[in-house]
């Protein structure tokens, strides 16, 4: 019962306010969700068809209260010739890309985002499950991490 | 032409533009060419030639009431119409306006669509109001496909088409001379291989002789009639040893004993049930639209697979297949992302194992299965199965791990399977659930049912994760997923000790660039200067 530790000492970690945009992302999403799951009880009257929204809002409430630990769990690190990425308390994930392999990176910002002023950094490969989504980074971090991304790739190309 | 030179966004010199015969000289020669003449007739002018065949089959009755005079009455034919209002010659004037028009399109057409070959770049350009320019690199090309349609192989034409990698991204040249589209394929490779341009134009240069040999010695009619009844695969495009047929009855067997006949059979005993239950015979009616249906989809994959067949070329593996239509493709070395080896449970008896790959570009063109071309042996058993992973993979010691690891049950055979506390998880597979890293492919096997062995190649992966749930967390396992471009195969392995699932996860890491670093495939030849000339 232990989790999954790689022999990588120095995770750099996301910025803390990137709780705060996990936070009402999700509690959105549970307003919509348990709202709509709700629907066939209010109209049917049937109080036991109400067993479906509460469940999934304790779902929720549990999700919500783990969201700082969960944001603390996101890391990732330039190594040498990968890039090592971290994420997951329940669901644990480690992804390593080797730098070569990049074909882009995106920087986007939702509302809630630039109000924080934190930036979200995509690492995209030729494989579409790659998936190395780099949450809650503040701006000039990103942009620095994107240089420093695209020099390193640039300097190790690969062909496909 | 020098229109058409002016409406490209580069301008060019106007070059004395070739047909693609194959017998007017190299194609690759950085000079811009024109396509086969028939193209006009092959894209769009079976269409002109059907529709005025329906329409004289129309007039025909028309003729006969004109001439013998039938009975009055009747709908008022738009003809009979035209005749009585005396308007014929304006309508014929109109007809052949059209059709001056439609020929002198299609002619225009062909005349503007031009394509060049130069060492580092393919390009085409076309259309006539609304030009279009599409170049692409020649050391990104993941695999040239020759297409030869039934109507295209009558007067001797073929669609050459490159792939490269990216959606629709691929060079169409349709359509060529038979002849020159093997030639300018050959060139083509030759040219992303990395061979110095002389040794590639000695060879093009021979190779065009023996064609006017040919030529000259047989007519234009004998010609054709000798390339229809001609094998698939040229005997001396390959070596013999290295080729891999479809036997006849082998591949009737597997499509007996594929999944969709089971899927017939329950469906035919769920319908008998509902007819003996209800004593109704409706359903049936509702059935045939389906069985219409599955027997379209045996027709199509049993003509496609007859005459499958695998080669190995010095360009790449070739795949060629097809009765009536036929088609084939090479796959230079290096192009290929994972490679998956499985044998359903039916199989099991007869032995047969079905390889499919992952590749970054795919033709246009449908493969043998009727899907995209990602099927490289629809059914073969193990000799088949080992001459094609020989093209594939090359090492002779990763065959042979391979071959191991296909039929083994589990226990020591090279592998590092599942500990027995997976059986929770992998009931039946646990034995043989387990991952080889050899020094340029990481294996993946999995399943007691439904065996499969997949392969990567270390220089073509592009990331690695390494995931656990809580279930796993609590049996101390892990899933180890190796990410290659989008295809059939996923390398993804579930149930592995969480530890030596850590331990696989670095090891695959620094494998990955070590063998992304070394990977010379882009320019397969250009390391072997001296195999240039063979």
């Amino acid at each position: 019962m232990s989790r999954l530790e790689l022999d990588v000492t120095e995770w750099r970690r996301v910025s803390p306010k990137y709780v705060w945009v996990d936070l009402v992302g999700m509690l959105i999403a549970a307003i919509i969700v348990v709202g709509a799951t709700s629907l066939p009880a209010v109209f049917t009257h049937n109080v036991y068809l109400f067993t479906i929204p509460a469940s999934l809002a304790i779902i929720f409430i549990i999700a919500l209260a783990l969201t700082p630990r969960r944001v603390r769990a996101i890391g990732y690190q330039l190594r040498s010739d990968d890039l090592l990425f971290r994420k997951g308390l329940m669901f644990q994930r480690f992804v390593s890309v080797p730098y070569g392999r990049m074909q882009l990176v995106d920087i986007n910002r939702g509302p809630l985002d630039r109000a924080l002023g934190l930036s979200e950094l995509k690492f995209v490969t030729a494989a579409a499950a790659t998936g190395v989504v780099i949450p809650g980074l503040p701006e000039a971090d990103a942009e620095t991490l994107r240089d420093e991304l695209v020099a390193l790739a640039e300097s190790r190309r690969a062909g496909l | 032409m020098s229109e058409a030179a002016g409406a490209t966004p580069p301008p060019v010199t106007p070059a004395p533009v070739t047909p693609a015969l194959g017998a007017a000289g190299r194609l690759a020669d950085g000079e811009w060419h024109r396509l086969h003449p028939a193209t006009p007739l092959l894209r769009g002018g079976f269409a002109l030639v059907a529709i005025l065949g329906v329409i004289l089959v129309n007039l025909r009755d028309v003729w006969i009431d004109l001439i013998i005079g039938g009975p009055d009455g009747g709908p008022p034919d738009p003809l009979v119409w035209i005749l009585e209002h005396d308007y014929a010659l304006p309508v014929l004037a109109a007809i052949a306006a059209g059709l001056i028009l439609f020929i002198l399109g299609f002619y225009v057409s062909w005349r503007m669509h031009t394509f060049r070959i130069t060492d580092e770049l393919v390009e085409v350009r076309s259309g006539i109001l609304f030009r279009t320019n599409r170049r692409g690199r020649l050391d990104r090309i993941q695999g040239i496909n020759i297409a030869r349609p039934f109507l295209a192989r009558l007067v001797g034409a073929a669609k050459l088409e490159i792939n490269v990698a990216g959606q629709d991204a691929n060079v169409q040249l349709a359509y060529l001379g038979s002849a020159a589209a093997d030639e300018l394929r050959r060139e083509i490779l030759a040219l992303a291989s990395g061979v110095r341009a002389e040794a590639s134009a000695a060879r093009g240069g021979s190779g065009l002789d023996t064609l006017d040999q040919r030529r000259s010695t047989s007519g234009f009619v004998e010609q054709r009639v000798n390339e229809l009844l001609a094998p698939e695969l040229d005997p001396d495009a390959a070596a013999p040893e290295s080729v891999v047929q479809m036997h006849l009855g082998r591949l009737l067997g597997a499509l007996l004993l594929s999944g969709t006949t089971v899927f017939l059979l329950v469906g035919a005993a769920v319908v008998a049930t509902i007819i003996t239950l209800t004593g109704e015979f409706f359903i049936l009616f509702a059935v045939v639209p389906g069985l219409i249906g599955v027997a379209s989809f045996y027709f199509t994959r049993f003509t496609r697979s007859l005459r499958y067949s695998i080669a190995a070329t010095p360009d790449g593996v070739r795949v060629g297949f097809g009765l009536l239509s036929i088609s084939n493709e090479t796959l230079p070395p290096g192009r290929i992302h994972a490679v998956s080896v499985s044998q359903p449970l039916l199989w099991r008896a007869s032995g047969w194992w079905e390889i499919r790959i992952n590749r970054a570009a795919n033709s246009s063109a449908r493969g043998a299965a009727g899907q995209a071309n990602t099927t490289l042996l629809p059914v073969g058993n193990l000799t088949d199965v080992r001459r094609v992973l020989e093209l594939v993979l090359v090492d002779p010691a990763l065959i042979e791990l391979v071959e191991r690891g296909m039929v083994s049950k589990g226990g020591d055979d090279g592998f590092v399977n599942s500990p027995r506390r997976a059986a929770v998880v992998r009931w039946f597979s646990w034995r043989r659930n387990g991952f080889a890293l050899a020094p340029s492919a990481v294996l993946l096997r999995r399943g007691a049912i439904w065996r499969e062995l997949v392969i990567v190649p270390q220089a073509r992966i592009q990331s690695i994760t390494l995931n656990q749930g809580p279930l796993a967390r609590r049996l101390r396992l892990a899933a180890l997923t190796v990410q290659t471009v989008t295809g059939p195969v996923s390398a993804r392995l579930g149930a592995i000790d969480a530890e030596s699932a850590v331990g696989l996860f670095g090891d695959v890491a620094d494998a990955a660039i070590r063998s992304a670093t070394n990977d010379t495939s882009h320019r397969w030849r250009e390391s072997r200067p001296g195999s240039a000339t063979t």
